[in-house]
């Protein structure tokens, strides 16, 4: 029995509703020694028009949990709110803030779940582990992941994306002869390349601009080393456990 | 499993279905059953629509504009049809798009209205509660594949506070202080924003009529399924009141000297 080569066959068209569409923007996420940066530009576009200049992608989960969700914004918001929901449940169920690693798996799950009919969001969380060190996790829209130093994801991923790896990772780049890479880069040098990034995203892909959000999570005891002179400084920390999380605004060009 | 020995250690064919897997039996059902299921149609496409919603946030709160059309295509078919809908006492919901998806939209807002008011807990709904139960309506809608075929701005007034965001048939909603759906978010917005953003605090009802007005008249112009024949919704702390209709008017003199439009014969 031949099976016909499809592509030869002619088949009826149908015009239906798509149930995505492409809401722009760009997410970044960065882990340093005892903290973690995660940021998300605020503007939402749909094709050519801006929908609106500030949309947060960037969300709270915990004081030391950072989601940013970045992709189809209507999937991305529900899926938020389902997440910030199990949390809920589960500080109730065990009395404590749920680890950033059962964070990470809880999102793979959630996002599998949904294998046949997903969520069309590309979510990085960001924040800090159960041993202090700064933590990124990236995951696809159905759920794979993986944790990592750093991480763009969304509309200008491939303008930004490299740039950290040169940067961060320190690829294809040799260190000056006698001295060696540092392990691991402050504060002030990750905040830097944060919004050095999205300014030049913004230079050159038209979804990307309007505003940016950068959350900051400090480890417990940590001091505010590095962040002296940030302007515009918001501290959201709830709890006395001992991470402290902030955000700070600045604004991209609006063309 | 391949139960006859004379197979083993053989090639196989496995085009041949030797136990007779396919067609997939079904087991007996007896419990409940839908009857409609099989000849249940779901929203493909809009048709009797309306066009352009506009609203703008000003001094007082915020004001909604949309033109009294619902088109069946390009025939402009209903010219009375009013698209600005008031829910409670602070909220003013504008629909472009599926009318009919809109009037049963009006009839499930005014059955919570009534369970609200009738549960008489000292809790009034809010433009903030209607945005939120209208954005997990039509998200739901959609991921059952069967949307409500609107783009909706929900504009109100409530605790000192003005409230303006955007749902629609996808359950996309964003929020800012100047909204317009349809040829609106073109053609409107622009002269919107221009007007509006950084001086939401300054501009009277006036002032914010006639940006309005004049927006819907650069639509009648230019958006080929709009009318001229509006009415704009204004919600403030003296609550809700959605005007009669009015008349736009629009000038095309200049056609005159231009070869070819008017009355010229070249």
């Amino acid at each position: 029995m031949t099976i016909p080569d499809m592509d030869s066959v002619a088949h009826p068209q149908e015009r239906r509703f798509n149930p995505y569409t492409e809401n722009g923007g760009t997410i970044l996420a960065i882990a340093g020694a005892d903290f973690s940066v995660i940021a998300g530009d605020t503007r939402q576009s749909e094709g050519y028009s801006i929908q609106t200049r500030y949309a947060p992608k960037v969300f709270r989960l915990t004081d030391r949990a950072v989601l940013a969700v970045n992709g189809f914004a209507a999937d991305g918001n529900m899926f938020v709110k389902k997440v910030k929901q199990r949390l809920e449940w589960y500080r109730h169920a065990h009395a404590k803030d749920m680890p950033l690693r059962a964070i990470a798996r809880l999102i793979q799950t959630m996002l599998y779940g949904r294998r046949f009919f997903p969520y069309y969001v590309y979510n990085i969380l960001g924040g800090v582990e159960e041993d202090g060190t700064g933590a990124v996790y990236s995951f696809d829209p159905v759920g794979s992941y993986e944790r990592e130093a750093c991480r763009a994801a969304g509309a200008a991923q491939s303008l930004v994306q490299p740039f950290l790896d040169n940067q961060i990772y320190f690829k294809n780049q040799q260190a000056a002869p006698g001295t060696s890479h540092p392990s691991h880069l402050p504060l002030e040098t990750v905040l830097s390349i944060v919004i050095d990034s999205f300014t030049s995203a913004t230079e050159r892909h038209i979804e990307v601009g309007d505003g940016l959000e950068i959350f900051i999570a400090l480890a417990k005891g940590r001091t505010l080393q590095g962040m002296e002179s940030i302007r515009g400084l918001q501290e959201l920390t709830v709890t006395e456990d001992g991470e402290r999380l902030f955000v700070m605004r600045r604004d991209l060009k609006k063309d | 499993m391949d139960h006859f020995p004379t197979n083993w250690g053989r090639p196989r064919n496995d085009a041949f279905d030797a136990y007779a897997t396919y067609p997939i039996h079904q087991r007996p059902y007896n419990g409940p059953k839908d009857s409609f299921a099989d000849g249940v149609q779901r929203t493909q496409q809009p048709i009797v629509t309306g066009t352009s919603v506009l609203a703008i946030k000003y001094k007082d709160g915020v004001m909604m504009a949309a033109d009294n059309l619902a088109s069946y295509g390009s025939l402009a078919r209903f010219k009375d049809v009013q698209r600005l809908h008031q829910v409670g006492n602070y909220t003013v919901i504008g629909a472009g798009g599926d009318m009919s998806d809109f009037q049963y939209i009006q009839y499930i807002l005014e059955e919570l209205s009534i369970d609200e008011i009738s549960a008489q807990d000292g809790h009034e709904l809010g433009p903030v509660e209607i945005h939120e139960y209208m954005s997990q309506l039509m998200y739901a809608r959609r991921s059952k594949m069967n949307p409500l075929w609107n783009s909706l701005l929900i504009g109100g007034f409530k605790d000192g506070k003005r409230f303006l965001s955007y749902v629609d048939l996808l359950g996309t909603t964003y929020s800012a202080s100047t909204l317009a759906t349809g040829y609106g978010a073109f053609i409107a917005q622009p002269l919107l924003r221009k007007a509006v953003e950084g001086r939401e605090d300054v501009i009277t009802e006036e002032e914010a009529r006639k940006i309005l007005e004049d927006s819907l008249r650069v639509l009648f112009y230019r958006d080929a399924r709009s009318l001229n024949k509006f009415q704009i919704a204004a919600i403030s702390s003296a609550g809700v009141s959605i005007s009669d209709s009015m008349q736009l008017d629009t000038a095309w003199s200049f056609a005159e000297n231009i070869r070819g439009y008017g009355a010229q014969t070249q």
